[in-house]
């Protein structure tokens, strides 16, 4: 039995090598930068190294095996699902090392760190990704946070900065205290902590009955609020979203590019593999309610996700802070996945794992070119955009794409990641028992106009009003690659995205219970 | 180069084309460093160019079209659909690049080319006299920058960006036409939504910002509850194939769908929040398609949109996006929910009459020209939602006929309040008076498009109003009669106005003001022969829609 377990461990190392490269690239970023401590190239070198790390780590995943296999005696799964997501946490990690490369968000002698706690949170999401047990679930998300909370607060100058750092531990460690005391009624309820076993398990338990059954059904209830608390909290979802705006307020702006990203990204695979992986089944959302207590999860989750994308949208509409209101939005864009989530079927993983991919350009992008401004201006506030498209047309143009595209209007990218989530909700919606998610599709219909407005009204700034402040933008050519890059993506995936539906569709593989 | 196979593409995609080439070209001044107003006048001759050939294209597909020809066969039956063009756009989701025309279309891809590159023309700064452009503000360099108190015409702002913008629309809109694949129409339809917030907003009058959020929000708040009601149609429809031999498990074809759901494929669907699928589909489309006629109560960002645009834009609105409500209830609601357009007829009939009466009083109490002509089009929108209620043969004729006797009206409308607000830069009726005496030509269209509007027999408004009124007597007595005192309260704000713009006593302000000039002719003398054109010899557009029509009233009533 001893035997087995080790042999299995051994052999699980080969599906591992992603995430080994991305732990010793960390170990060595931080070396390097003691070693380049005095070297005029410092800043070219970590950054290269930085790069190197990500690449490699990328090149051991397109070597992964295409077939689903539980690793590490099933703490791990190693799947389809699981490595597009993963590719995503290499390209967001990768595009912030090249913003943060040509930018002065991180002054020189704390570069290497960021290199290092990045390439740790990458690491991080590529656990939470594949991650099938509560310990591993809980590994994943803990080691995320952790770096986060140091990279939010790595300026230690900066006054916000600090704050920031404080209210995410704050919050951050509230979530997963209370998550790991779910985890831990799980376990004691189950008997296991491999979240593949709970269908059967949970089935005993409902079929056991008894005097205690109604204190059985009240403990799952709790555990599974609880253990959803830290998940959403990672996908900033309504009611764990309240750091969210300060955070990214305070944050230097290119790591809230990441976070907005990054995060939410493996926060839904969580998810999704917790609710659709393993507690459904194959009979999707009646799988769900009906494993887990009685109650209506999917509705549970479709109201999280309508008040999710209503509170995001309404409270943007009076932000005036470029990043609040990106903040605002992105809790929006939460709930929009949210509804992917509540369909509990393969069109709706499917769905979020196509938004996830589009958000992730638009996103980015659309943190950029808060960077370039900030750069000239030194300011987020929305009255430095005024009159941009004659201060700087390419980025005037591009931002204007980027957050048509966040609207979600053809031909942008932005419609096809809606499409897919709306086409999931809705084929739900004529399934018996299904007519609330018709009053979803409504509310998030209804969404998509009210965030035309604080969207528009950034436009409006940038391209109705008189310039506020005199003087040109004029960003670094690197900085205005990207930009032109990310909005050609945009733009071709919006028009042609039988590319990234096909990829998706292959990922879908999940390990299943 | 136009065959009956490519030309709708061309019609299309040629604006498109002459945008990315002024963006190129803009794209060349920032690197080359040519001189701004090289650039504007390219700008400006790429879009006349482009606009022009659209123009041609539409109509080279207006003469290939065969009015008796049987058309394309979709499940067993002649659906007079011609100029076909498939291929497959995005297999994963079965879209395909689908465009052809039938009656109804076809009409107004010949309206939008036309009114498109009205719209361009009236976008040129050409003006022969200097001291007549600085009148104008039409000077590109008059030494004042961005200066509030010497406000510069449109048509010397930004001048490459206008253009951009106004070459996008086109293609949205003729796209709209064209598309024959829901998906297709509903990217189109959304294409025409930002340059046209960009229209209003940046190159519009004083409370552009105001009017262009407006209507881009009322405008996307419809097509979001358009876009869950296509979904939900999507989901529900049976299979057919794609172009390239594919069988399919849904369709996205506009005339499978008619010919589903006229099988009632769309009836068996679940209930959706209780309601009947159909119903609840039909009522999502019909409200975005609604904001778009505008019908009332969803009427109100008209006005607003109109006051605001620049001329041009004005004429586009009026000319052709409006169309695109009444069209895309034909297209859809009629075609694909035959069974909840017959349960919600009267409903459509009485939002009528509401739409006519209603706008014809409001009419009476506007004080600014271009208002009174923007609420003048909401009531005309009125007859054809009740003429297509009516469902006879004779009043949806008349109803498509008013999109197209409206699309050419409205727009000289529109254009002749641009020529006062040129010159006078101000739109308040009382101000005026006796402009008869200075500007005698300007005058002669103003009356011939005035009346055209009002319904003066021997001009084209009169025929679809005639025909709107007769076909729909039989079946809705009442509301016939009650729209008909329209008639009388149109009159009244029509002669009323030229009873104080252009008779009595010249306001000495306005003497010595130039007449039309060669632009301004180029737009209206043509658009007033066609209104004249029609108004004795309507068969030259009914002969063209009517089998389409009836067909497509045959298959609603049963």
């Amino acid at each position: 039995m001893e035997q087995l377990l080790i042999e299995n461990n051994l052999a699980s190392v080969g599906w591992f090598r992603p995430e080994l490269a991305l732990t010793f690239g960390s170990i060595a970023l931080f070396v390097l930068d003691l070693v380049w401590r005095r070297s005029p190239l410092r800043r070219q070198l970590l950054a290269a190294s930085a790069v190197a790390v990500l690449v490699l780590a990328g090149a051991f995943l397109a070597q992964q095996p295409v077939e689903s296999m539980p690793i590490f005696n099933g703490l791990l799964a190693s799947d389809g699902f699981a490595t597009f997501f993963k590719w995503l946490f290499l390209a967001a990690g990768l595009l912030t090392v090249v913003i943060v490369a040509q930018g002065d968000d991180f002054p020189s002698p704390r570069v290497g760190e960021f290199y290092a706690l990045l390439t740790a949170v990458v690491l991080g999401m590529f656990i939470m990704a594949s991650a099938t047990n509560l310990l591993t679930i809980y590994l994943g998300i803990e080691l995320v946070s952790m770096t986060s909370y140091v990279l939010a607060g790595l300026r230690r100058r900066d006054r916000k900065a600090t704050e920031a750092a404080l209210k995410y531990v704050i919050f951050g460690s509230v979530a997963s205290g209370v998550m790991l005391f779910g985890m831990s009624y799980l376990y004691g309820l189950l008997g296991t902590a491999d979240v593949l076993a709970f269908g059967p398990k949970l089935a005993e338990l409902s079929a056991a009955g008894g005097a205690g059954a109604a204190a059985t059904k009240l403990a799952l209830v709790v555990a599974v609020v609880f253990v959803s608390s830290g998940v959403g909290y990672k996908i900033a979802s309504v009611p764990w979203h309240m750091w969210c705006p300060d955070v990214y307020e305070g944050a230097p702006t290119s790591f809230t590019a990441f976070l907005s990203v990054g995060p939410k990204a493996a926060g839904f695979a969580v998810a999704l593999r917790f609710f659709y992986g393993a507690l459904a089944g194959p009979a999707g959302a009646d799988g769900l309610s009906q494993s887990l207590a009685g109650i209506p999860w999917p509705a549970v989750i479709g109201v999280l996700s309508a008040v999710t994308m209503t509170l995001g949208n309404l409270t943007a509409l009076g932000q005036t802070n470029l990043k609040r209101l990106l903040a605002y939005s992105s809790i929006a864009h939460a709930g929009y996945m949210l509804m992917g989530l509540a369909a509990v079927s393969a069109l709706g993983t499917q769905g979020v794992m196509i938004y996830m991919l589009v958000y992730l350009v638009m996103n980015l992008g659309a943190f950029l070119v808060v960077i370039v401004v900030a750069q000239a201006t030194g300011s987020e506030s929305i009255l430095d955009y005024r009159g941009l498209s004659r201060r700087h047309p390419l980025a005037a143009v591009t931002f204007a794409i980027f957050l048509f595209s966040l609207t979600g209007l053809p031909p942008f990218a932005g419609f096809t990641g809606k499409w897919y989530l709306f086409y999931a909700v809705i084929e739900r919606a004529s399934a018996p028992n299904g007519f609330w998610y018709g009053a979803l599709a409504l509310v998030a219909a209804l969404n998509t106009a009210v965030s035309l407005y604080y969207y528009a009204r950034i436009i409006k700034a940038m391209f109705i009003d008189a310039p506020y402040v005199e003087g040109g933008v004029e960003p670094k050519v690197g900085y205005q690659l990207m930009l032109g890059a990310f909005s050609a993506a945009i733009l071709v995936f919006g028009i042609w995205w039988t590319p990234i539906v096909d990829w998706s569709q292959r990922s879908l593989a999940m390990l299943r219970g | 180069m136009f065959g009956p196979n490519n030309v709708l593409a061309w019609a299309t995609f040629l604006p498109l084309a002459g945008a990315v080439l002024i963006v190129l070209l803009a794209g060349l001044r920032f690197s080359l460093g040519l001189p701004k107003r090289t650039l504007d006048q390219a700008a400006r001759g790429i879009a006349l160019v482009a606009s022009g050939l659209s123009l041609v294209a539409a109509v080279y597909a207006w003469s290939f079209y065969d009015p008796h020809a049987p058309g394309l066969l979709v499940a067993g039956k002649e659906t007079g659909v011609q100029l076909v063009q498939r291929a497959v756009w995005i297999k994963v989701f079965n879209v395909e690049w689908f465009v052809g025309v039938d009656g109804l279309s076809i009409s107004m891809v010949l309206l939008s080319g036309l009114i498109s590159f009205v719209g361009t023309i009236a976008s040129m700064p050409w003006w022969s006299g200097a001291k007549d452009r600085e009148m104008a503000g039409m000077i590109e360099d008059d030494g004042h920058g961005d200066d509030p108190h010497h406000p510069k015409h449109f048509s010397v702002r930004m001048v490459p960006g206008y253009m951009v913008m106004l070459l996008i629309l086109q293609t949205g809109m003729m796209g709209t036409f064209v598309s024959l694949d829901m998906f297709l129409f509903y990217v189109f339809w959304e294409v025409m939504l930002l340059p046209m917030y960009f229209l209003i907003g940046i190159w519009g009058g004083p409370r552009k910002e105001y009017a262009a959020i407006k209507f881009f929000l009322y405008t996307l708040a419809g097509s979001v509850l358009m876009l869950v009601a296509i979904i939900g149609i999507y989901y529900n429809s049976a299979g057919a194939t794609l172009i390239d031999g594919t069988a399919t498990q849904h369709t996205f074809s506009l005339l499978e769908l008619a010919a589903q759901g006229h099988a009632g494929q769309f009836a068996q669907a679940g209930p959706i929040l209780g309601f009947e699928f159909t119903k609840i589909v039909f009522v999502g489309l019909f409200i975005g398609f609604a904001i778009k006629i505008p019908m009332f109560p969803f009427h109100t960002w008209l006005p607003d949109a109109h006051v605001e645009a620049p001329t041009p834009i004005s004429v586009i609105l009026a000319g052709v996006l409006l169309k695109m409500g009444i069209y895309g209830i034909l297209r859809f609601n009629y075609g694909i929910l035959p069974e909840a357009t017959r349960w919600a007829a009267n409903a459509i009939a009485l939002f009528g009459v509401i739409n006519i009466v209603y706008a014809a009083f409001v009419c009476l109490a506007q004080k600014d020209i271009k208002k009174m002509i923007a609420y003048s089009s909401v009531s005309h929108m009125g007859f054809s939602l009740l003429g297509m209620a009516a469902m006879t043969p004779t009043a949806i004729s008349g109803a498509v006929l008013n999109l197209f006797t409206h699309g050419i009206i409205s727009p000289m409308l529109f254009l002749i309040v641009g020529v006062i607000y040129d010159r006078a830069h101000h739109r308040e009726i009382e101000r005026f008076g006796g402009l008869a005496q200075a500007l005698p030509e300007y005058t002669a269209m103003m009356g011939l498009a005035f009346f055209a509007s009002l319904g003066l027999p021997g001009l084209c408004g009169f025929i679809s109003e005639f025909m709107v009124f007769s076909g729909s007597f039989p079946v809705y007595m009442t509301y016939v009669i009650i729209s008909a005192t329209s008639v009388i309260i149109t009159a009244a704000y029509y002669l009323w106005a030229i009873h104080r713009m252009f008779l009595g006593k010249l306001n000495e302000a306005y003497r010595g003001y130039p007449d039309l000039n060669w632009r301004e002719r180029m737009m209206l003398y043509p658009l007033g022969a066609i209104a004249i054109f029609l108004g004795f010899y309507p068969q030259a557009i009914l002969g063209t829609i009517n089998s389409t029509l009836h067909a497509l009233v045959e298959n609603v009533r049963l």
